[in-house]
């Protein structure tokens, strides 16, 4: 079997996991589960109402079979209802997901726009004063976590300029992109900060091995421009750990969304897995949780295939 | 000692070193009680004092003095993430020594189920985890040590691989030597390199999580001191009270930026590849 066959046969594999994962963790919840979705109104319910709602939800039967059920529902679309929202958990989810991908995204383009250049100048003089000013820099914004990173981009800007981040009522892209980019723009850079710092890292060690291959060595010698040694024949081979790394902060960046979207209350996936956890809305953390970790693999699956279209080595080879 | 040694003469490593130092001495003070005030306290009259000489870092809006509140708050980001990586560390360990020693469906099992863990964004199963548990510190030190398994694992299990198929594994059996002596000298001395790296820079994720679960209300519950806490407390005084934000932010920043250096230079010292590659 080749790479592509066993990536592609992992991928079911792990969801149908990652399933079995989210439905066994949400009925560990202590207590029985009508008490979790009405909160204190079930108190008001006698035993015979709540059979008759635990018949209704289908909890009076196997785990098994609820899973099946679960998960015949699941492939058809329908996450089940929230409690707190009255509307279905997919509708929730859909209404959320497109503010958080264009948080993750943007936060993206920031980190490769100025991690890359940063990270090929370093290389490019490596081990003199601007290359080790890049490494520090890269290391305290690596170790800078996001939330402090957001709560001190607010009070510089508010005390040094007097400009508040415009909070407020939110504004889809497609209403009004200028309002919304002027929404977004602090909230992505703060998501990318940590990120910007380890494209950096990345792309300069890539970098520097590639400067030291030998056909690096005989472009230069047949006398092509540096920048061209650098740009054409260096960098494409430096990208690949670029690329993977890309993909597998692009699922942190989904998931450290929960913190930049609570300081700067921004309503998206993020805060909705946290307000559905404060809640205890269990069939919308369920389905959050789900949708995101779909999302996380789907895009690192594309990594890979992306990963293999870049080195044709992989496509053949047994790892 | 050589180490400690070679930690020392590494720039990183030096600066790496004292950060964590420091920090264990501050949290070592804090626990034994050691603050320069009660970080309890609610000193009425002295209610968001900015920093001063009787209080380096000022006070909070109940007036308790901000210095003793992040001791006690660096001993408690310690106690979470020792214990937390301690036991992925060994978790991780022995799921992937026996994942690499026995092989076939094992292997498989525990591989698989590794990689489901991994199908979520850390601070996502870290959440999940806490949904299921309730908030608190010992959830939170649950969450982060299996978040952190997976990996664990998977730093093991590569190594393991390799070294079990090397002629001194093949002498060594040849020679009688029981499995369970193979895997804990022959095997496990070889991966204390890649795990050394591994646990300092696990400790730097795991102060990152635990402040960040703090700061969502879902990790350390209130009035114990946490750094994630603190900010989240300073969020609505930033303006009047910068001190609040800057002393806890600094002071996460600092410690996560002390272990990352730590684990950086460790790795130059101990991977053969990259020690090479510095030369």
């Amino acid at each position: 079997m080749n790479y592509l066959t066993r990536r592609l046969l992992t991928f079911p594999l792990v969801m149908f996991g990652v399933s079995v994962l989210v439905f066994v963790a949400i009925r560990l919840v202590p207590g029985d589960a009508i008490t979790a979705m009405l909160g204190t109104e079930a108190g008001l319910l006698t035993p015979e109402q709540k059979a008759a709602l635990a018949s209704y939800f289908g909890l009076d039967q196997s785990w098994f079979t609820q899973y099946a059920r679960w998960i015949a529902g699941v492939l058809s679309g329908d996450l089940g209802l929230s409690v707190t929202y009255g509307k279905p958990v997919l509708d929730v989810i859909l209404d959320r997901f497109p503010l958080t991908l264009q948080l993750a995204l943007m936060a993206m383009v920031i980190a490769l726009g100025t991690g890359l250049p940063l990270g090929v100048f370093a290389a490019t003089r490596n081990g003199k004063a601007a290359d080790l000013g890049v490494r520090v820099l890269a290391m305290i914004g690596q170790s800078t976590p996001s939330f402090v990173v957001g709560l001190l981009l607010i009070y510089f800007l508010s005390v040094g300029f007097g400009v508040l981040p415009a909070m407020g009522q939110f504004v889809p892209l497609w209403q009004d992109p200028l309002t919304n980019l002027g929404q977004m723009i602090l909230p992505a850079i703060t998501l990318g900060f940590a990120f910007t710092a380890s494209v950096t890292r990345i792309s300069r060690s890539a970098m520097l091995d590639v400067l030291s291959d030998d056909y690096v060595r005989t472009a230069r010698a047949k006398g092509a421009p540096a920048r061209r040694v650098i740009w054409r024949h260096a960098l494409p081979n430096a990208l690949i750990p670029v690329v993977t790394l890309s993909g597998v902060e692009f699922g942190y960046l989904l998931g450290g969304a929960v913190l930049v979207e609570q300081i700067y209350a921004l309503p998206g996936l993020g805060r909705l897995v946290l307000e559905a956890i404060l809640q205890r809305d269990y069939a919308l953390v369920q389905g959050t949780v789900l949708f995101i970790a779909f999302n996380f693999l789907l895009v690192n699956l594309l990594v890979d295939l992306a990963y293999v279209a870049l080195d044709p080595r992989i496509r053949l080879g047994g790892n | 000692m050589s180490l400690v040694r070679a930690l020392l003469r590494h720039p990183s490593g030096r600066i790496g070193g004292c950060i964590i130092l420091l920090f264990l001495l501050a949290a070592l003070l804090g626990q034994l009680g050691l603050t320069p005030h009660d970080p309890l306290k609610q000193m009425r009259l002295d209610r968001l004092k900015p920093p001063s000489l009787t209080y380096v870092m000022g006070t909070d809006l109940f007036g308790r003095d901000v210095a003793s509140r992040v001791m006690l708050a660096i001993g408690q980001s310690f106690i979470v993430g020792f214990l937390a990586v301690g036991i992925a560390a060994t978790l991780g360990t022995v799921l992937g020594l026996t994942a690499a020693w026995f092989g076939r469906l094992w292997d498989g099992v525990v591989m698989r189920s590794m990689d489901v863990l991994l199908a979520f964004p850390a601070i996502l199963l870290a959440l999940l985890i806490i949904a299921v548990a309730g908030p608190g510190t010992w959830t939170s030190v649950t969450a982060i040590a299996i978040v952190y398994t997976p990996i664990f694992t998977r730093v093991v299990r590569g190594p393991a691989l390799s070294i079990k198929t090397r002629e001194f594994v093949d002498a060594a059996r040849t020679f009688g030597s029981s499995r369970r002596y193979i895997l804990t000298r022959h095997l496990m001395l070889n991966l204390v390199a890649p795990l050394t790296v591994q646990v300092t820079l696990a400790l730097a994720w795991s102060l990152l999580t635990e402040a960040g679960l703090s700061f969502l209300g879902l990790g350390t519950q209130p009035p114990a001191a946490s750094l994630g806490l603190m900010l989240a407390d300073a969020r609505n005084l930033m303006e009047m009270a910068p001190w609040l934000l800057i002393f806890p932010g600094l002071t996460i920043m600092i410690g996560i930026l002390g272990f990352n250096l730590t684990g950086d230079a460790l790795r130059d010292i101990l991977d053969p590849k990259t020690r090479r590659a510095m030369a």
